[in-house]
């Protein structure tokens, strides 16, 4: 079982509170969890990474075990107390006031 | 007894305030969509519950929100939450995806940027949505980076009207908001019809539903903004307007000067008159006079605010050149709010209702046709967007 922490304004937007949990199978990485996250929640799709390149979006920071792990290949695995539910992934808004 | 319903797109969120035909006494619901960026909302004219919503951040891009109950609830067509086990919904009401070129994959054009640099097209947001007048499926979207989007599936999914861009597209720039289609006009008597704005282009027609397109900028100038001051395309035209009975006549806010087309667009004259000031943003023609029109004259390019402090929505009986200042229960000192392009809107009550909403955050309602205001709220967020439903 995963974790994904979204920001405030993705959980209201996917009506959910607190964390998210998500099976994810195989290998546990970015692009893993981003896809079984826009499976379950379809309306977040194009908010977190680009619908067509599949990019993160500028202003969206990925953080995981106090590591950024933004400039990470999505392809990477992400650490094992993520791939455990030990610790959350987090998917951030970057500090940029608003 | 009719009811009117408002709504209304901030900074911060969207609003709809509610009244009974006498327009005195508002409920206000809201924000919707907290925190966002509501750019516009709109109802379906064939079902007026049928709301769409542009929903944007710049953290997390764009969200189309639609509603089946006049905004009083509201979901992502087709993005709804899935249970387990779950064959998920495509989730793509939001993606606004750009024409290529078909034999090479690459992008089809390239626009002027500020600096006269050429740079190709890159979705911000959507600014507009039009519903259609006939069928509530069928929605239209004006977006930045200047481009017409169709959604014919009720805002699931969207396709450019690519043909647009044909017209001399890398002329086109952005103004000081970006590079924007903020108006959308459908014709009715011309199905086939539409007339876009885009800041900074110009006013371009389709007479076949958005195949091909052409300019139809004769008559503007932009002396001070385009080297070429008649230039047939890149003019920053602000709001265009036509009452429904006289689709032929167009009357326009450009970044300075007030116009007016008699022919479709073919040509258009200027019809400032006695205006303080000709530059502004909103436009509107009267409910049930088709010479009756709107502005609110602003200082200036540089100076976003009214004139001498003091708020005017400015009405012309006379389809232009002669202009009269309300001022009845609108502020008179110490004003420096704007009214944005999409913030003016006009009922169908007899008398007819006009309405604006301010940067500042106030929405004033006038419900004898802008003899006299007064304000329904005054502490939003700064307004983006006013648009009214008259109801049953």
């Amino acid at each position: 079982m995963i974790r994904v922490v979204l920001p405030a304004h993705l959980r209201t937007l996917a009506c959910v509170d607190g964390e998210v949990t998500l099976d994810v199978e195989g290998l546990v990485t970015q692009r893993s969890v981003l896809d079984a996250l826009e499976a379950r929640y379809p309306m977040l799709r194009g908010t977190i990474r680009d619908h067509v390149t599949q990019r993160r979006r500028p202003f969206v920071r990925f953080f995981a075990c106090e590591q950024d792990l933004s400039h990470e290949s999505p392809d990477a695995p992400l650490p094992d107390a993520v791939a455990t539910g030990a610790e959350p992934f987090l998917i951030v808004g970057a500090m940029a006031g608003g | 007894m009719s009811k009117v319903r408002l709504l209304v797109g901030t900074r911060k969120g969207a609003f709809v305030l509610t009244s009974d035909g006498k327009r005195e006494r508002w409920d206000i619901n809201g924000p919707h969509f907290g925190g966002w960026e509501m750019y516009h909302l709109k109802g379906s004219p064939v079902d007026p519950n049928r709301v769409y919503a542009s929903q944007s951040s710049g953290w997390f891009g764009q969200i189309i929100q639609r509603s089946d109950d006049g905004g009083k609830t509201w979901e992502t067509p087709g993005g709804e939450k899935m249970p387990d086990p779950y064959d998920p919904p495509a989730g793509v009401s939001n993606k606004f995806v750009y024409d290529t070129s078909p034999a090479t994959g690459k992008p089809l054009t390239t626009h002027q940027w500020y600096d006269g640099t050429q740079r190709p097209w890159e979705f911000k947001r959507v600014w507009h949505l039009e519903p259609s007048p006939t069928d509530p499926d069928t929605v239209y979207a004006g977006v930045e980076d200047a481009a017409l989007f169709r959604s014919s599936d009720g805002g699931q999914t969207w396709q450019e009207l690519s043909g647009l861009r044909d017209v001399k597209s890398n002329l086109w720039q952005p103004g000081a908001g970006g590079m924007c289609l903020h108006t959308i006009l459908l014709d009715p008597s011309h199905p086939e019809r539409i007339f876009i704005a885009i800041s900074a282009a110009g006013v371009f027609r389709t007479d076949d539903a958005g195949k091909t397109w052409r300019s139809v900028n004769r008559g503007l100038k932009s002396q001070s903004e385009l080297p070429d001051p008649d230039a047939e395309v890149g003019h920053c035209v602000h709001r265009i307007a036509m009452h429904q009975s006289r689709p032929d006549v167009l009357f326009m806010q450009k970044h300075w000067d007030v116009m007016r087309s008699d022919d479709a667009g073919e040509s258009w004259h200027e019809v400032s008159g006695n205006l303080p000031t000709d530059f502004g943003f909103p436009i509107e023609v009267h409910a049930h006079e088709p010479n009756t029109i709107y502005v609110v004259p602003i200082k200036s390019d540089s100076e976003h605010y009214p004139p001498d402090g003091k708020l005017r929505v400015y009405r012309s009986r006379t389809g232009g050149y002669e202009w009269e200042a309300l001022t009845k229960g609108l502020p008179q000192r110490d004003c420096y709010v704007n009214v944005l392009r999409d913030a003016m809107a006009v009922d169908s009550l007899d008398p007819c209702g006009l309405y604006v909403g301010t940067t500042g955050g106030q929405v004033y309602a006038s419900a004898d046709a802008g003899d006299s205001w007064a304000p329904i709220v005054r502490d939003l967020p700064p307004v983006l967007s006013v648009e009214v439903q008259a109801l049953p």
